[in-house]
């Protein structure tokens, strides 16, 4: 047979094939990898990348949702339909079970759960033995995330030092830890926004319907609209009004933002993006506005 | 075939500290309407808190507490910009020496360095390094920003002796080309609009080198094709195919290929991509392939077509030394070598780089952000290319075997400048 000209790739083709590569080198390294499984649009992704990066055979380790109990319905049916199309092993990390065990305070029925998914994170890897966790962070999400390590070490207490991250260089990705140690994996590092969605639409990711434009009743908090809902009550002075929206991150319904947005495919959704004068988090996201470093903060204590 | 990644490059700013780097890549994002809305005002008013004037440019990469406190860049930050013809992935470095290890995590998948220095002082050691590791490391186009010509009076003298002594480094470092660019990053001044102060200069802006530089250099190699075995997949049916990324060159179907170490001989009869079966497959892309020949291949053994890499437990290398022990001969480490791991020894250690003169001094230990020449003696054998050859069989990392850490980076071989 002759050699054909090699086909032509486009940086898609490249972010996916090093997505492939990060999330077999940390399976061959580590003993016991999870992916976390939010349900979102990152995660959606990562998913996507870990099956193709394995198949034909089954995704050899399981997914975990950490859990805060103010979830959107959408959300978890989307979660439910994906373990059982893929015939994946699911965990669930309760922040709910964390109150209730007394291992983290009680913020109320209502309260803001997001910096609690740090115990029940750290609790769930602790009781899997998980030593290497696969999350969806991308680097063009936050000034801390663009600082931090494809493979992300940990130490027995889950923290991050961003003063002492290892060496990365080339793509020797280095996963060695010791028992009680864990690593977080970033294998969407290098991807931005669009190109999660060009992804998606080349790849026909299914995502939950909330990601899609729809009519529901939300009220205005903080300047971000919040869907009204089982979690979501208005308090004395806040007006429910109807509004076309849509997400454009899913996290904990009490503290996720919705976009006025009349996209209601992928097309639209990009076209959208492409001109947007405002960040993902910043849109959307109440638990990153407490100070110029929450997230930094939050990845020091643990978190994703 | 780098036609594979022309439109995406991925370029390192290097540079001594206070020189200007995330100020220039500040200014870049913020001209080239890179950065949104909220972000911008968040930057705004992170310097205002600081008292450091209305925008802090360097707030836009430096996004560490500890860097925004004290003013520094502690550690990589990985931006992303496009433009009409070009998307690119930045890193942005730290100056001190202190983190050389992370500038050179950010610099070794560069294609081009953007090397930034203040014009009013000219070239200084630790920006001499920084070019020294960035030549070791593969890169051969650099991008130089004069910078601070604002403070120089635009002149022309300043920004000749910058070229002149550019010229000199470049030689003897054996980049392949080297552009002089005078700016102010601080004012914008020829990053992304033309100035207008130094109506001498006439060549491009910072943008436009950028766009103009060579994109996927290290996508080609004179040497083979390689693919190290990262996972045996087991087809339906009861077939293998061996998984990894593709790197020299192109595999294609019907390729004679041999598995290393063992020596087994085979040819290629499919190559599964991430979106199907494919009759070839370029550098870069993650693949599996399946070969007429059952073999034991695992995990840490390489399919490669000739010229084929060399089988070797014995080797010469150029290391950059991490860690705060020193390294001395005999030291017992861990090597991870493209997916193979395997214990190593030092043998002999016979000198240290000076990044000033580039002469080699005999010496018996490494210490912190030294550059070695040294002998290696591997339990398992690796298959290896020179660094020079292939960035992914030529290269390495050593790690601590008690703690884990990587304390070292290295490359098989020696530059042609030592």
């Amino acid at each position: 047979m002759t050699t054909s000209a090699p086909s032509l790739v486009d940086h898609l083709d490249i972010l996916e094939a090093h997505a492939i590569f990060i999330i077999r080198e940390v399976v061959a390294e580590c003993e016991r990898p999870v992916l976390l499984f939010s349900g979102g649009k990152d995660s959606a992704v990562l998913l996507h990348l870990a099956v193709k990066a394995f198949a034909p055979q089954k995704l050899p380790f399981p997914v975990m949702h950490v859990d805060t109990g103010h979830n959107f319905p959408e959300v978890i049916a989307y979660r439910d339909e994906r373990v059982a199309t893929l015939g994946l092993r699911l965990e669930v990390a309760s922040v709910q079970e964390a109150i209730d065990k007394g291992r983290v305070p009680d913020p109320g029925p209502l309260g803001m759960r997001n910096r609690l998914q740090t115990v029940a994170l750290l609790d769930g890897i602790a009781r899997h033995k998980f030593d290497a966790a696969f999350g969806g962070a991308r680097r063009d999400e936050d000034k801390a995330r663009a600082k931090e390590r494809v493979l992300s070490f940990r130490d027995k207490f889950g923290q991050w030092d961003p003063k002492a991250q290892r060496p990365e260089l080339w793509q020797l990705y280095q996963g060695r830890v010791n028992a009680g140690e864990n690593l977080r994996a970033f294998p969407l590092s290098d991807w931005t926004e669009l190109d999660i969605w060009n992804y998606i639409k080349r790849e026909n990711v299914p995502l939950p319907t909330i990601y899609f434009a729809h009519e529901r009743p939300v009220i205005k908090r903080d300047g971000m609209w919040l869907a009204v809902g089982e979690f979501v009550h208005p308090e004395p002075g806040e007006v429910v009004e109807r509004h076309l929206v849509r997400f454009r991150t899913v996290g904990d319904a009490t503290c996720t933002g919705a976009v006025r947005s009349a996209a209601e495919n992928i097309d639209a959704i990009i076209n959208e993006i492409s001109v947007t004068n405002v960040s993902e988090r910043g849109a959307t996201r109440a638990d990153d506005r407490f100070s110029e470093t929450a997230m930094e903060d939050r990845k020091r204590e643990g978190y994703f | 075939m780098s036609e594979s990644t022309t439109d995406l490059l991925r370029f390192a700013t290097i540079g001594s500290v206070d020189d200007g780097k995330s100020t220039l890549i500040g200014r870049l994002l913020v001209d080239t309407r890179q950065l949104f809305d909220d972000q911008l005002e968040a930057v705004a008013h992170a310097s205002a808190k600081r008292g450091v004037g209305d925008l802090d440019l360097s707030f836009v990469t430096d996004g560490l507490r500890a860097e925004r406190e004290q003013g520094i860049t502690i550690d990589v930050a990985y931006r992303y910009a496009a433009t009409p013809t070009r998307k690119f992935v930045i890193a942005d470095c730290p100056g001190h020496v202190q983190y050389t290890r992370n500038m050179a995590t950010g610099a070794s998948t560069a294609d081009v360095a953007l090397v930034v220095l203040d014009a009013t002082t000219g070239l200084k050691e630790q920006t001499r390094r920084h070019l020294c590791i960035a030549a070791l490391l593969g890169v051969r186009y650099v991008i130089v920003a004069a910078n601070k010509m604002d403070l120089a009076q635009w002149s022309q003298s300043t920004y000749n002796a910058v070229v002149s002594q550019m010229n000199d480094v470049g030689t003897r470092l054996g980049f392949s080309d080297t552009v002089v660019i005078p700016v102010s990053a601080l004012r914008g001044d020829n990053v992304v609009e033309r100035g207008f102060e130094a109506s001498w200069y006439s060549g491009p802006t910072v943008l436009q080198a950028l766009e103009e530089a060579p994109a996927g250099l290290w996508a080609n190699s004179e040497a083979g094709a390689r693919l190290p075995i990262q996972w045996v997949l087991r087809q339906h049916g009861g077939g293998r195919t061996y998984a990894g990324m593709v790197t020299g060159s192109h595999f294609s179907v019907g390729d004679a290929v041999t598995l290393l170490p063992s020596g087994v001989t085979a040819t290629i009869t499919g190559i599964n991509g991430p979106r199907g079966s494919m009759t070839s497959a370029v550098p870069g892309l993650s693949v599996d392939l399946d070969i007429d020949q059952d073999t034991d291949a695992g995990r840490g053994d390489l399919l490669a077509t000739a010229p084929l890499p060399t089988v070797t437990d014995e080797f010469e290398a150029t290391l950059c030394w991490f860690s705060d022990r020193p390294l001395t001969p005999n030291s017992r480490l861990r090597l991870k070598h493209t997916t193979r791991s395997t214990p190593v020894r030092v043998n002999t250690i016979s000198g240290t780089l000076d990044v000033e003169t580039l002469t080699v001094t005999p010496t018996d230990q490494l210490v912190t952000n030294d550059i070695g020449l040294v002998s290696l003696l591997t339990a398992d054998p690796i298959v290896v290319d020179d660094y020079r050859a292939n960035r992914v069989t030529g290269s390495f990392i050593l790690i601590d075997e008690v703690t884990n850490a990587t304390v070292a980076a290295g490359m098989i071989g020696h530059a042609s400048f030592i």
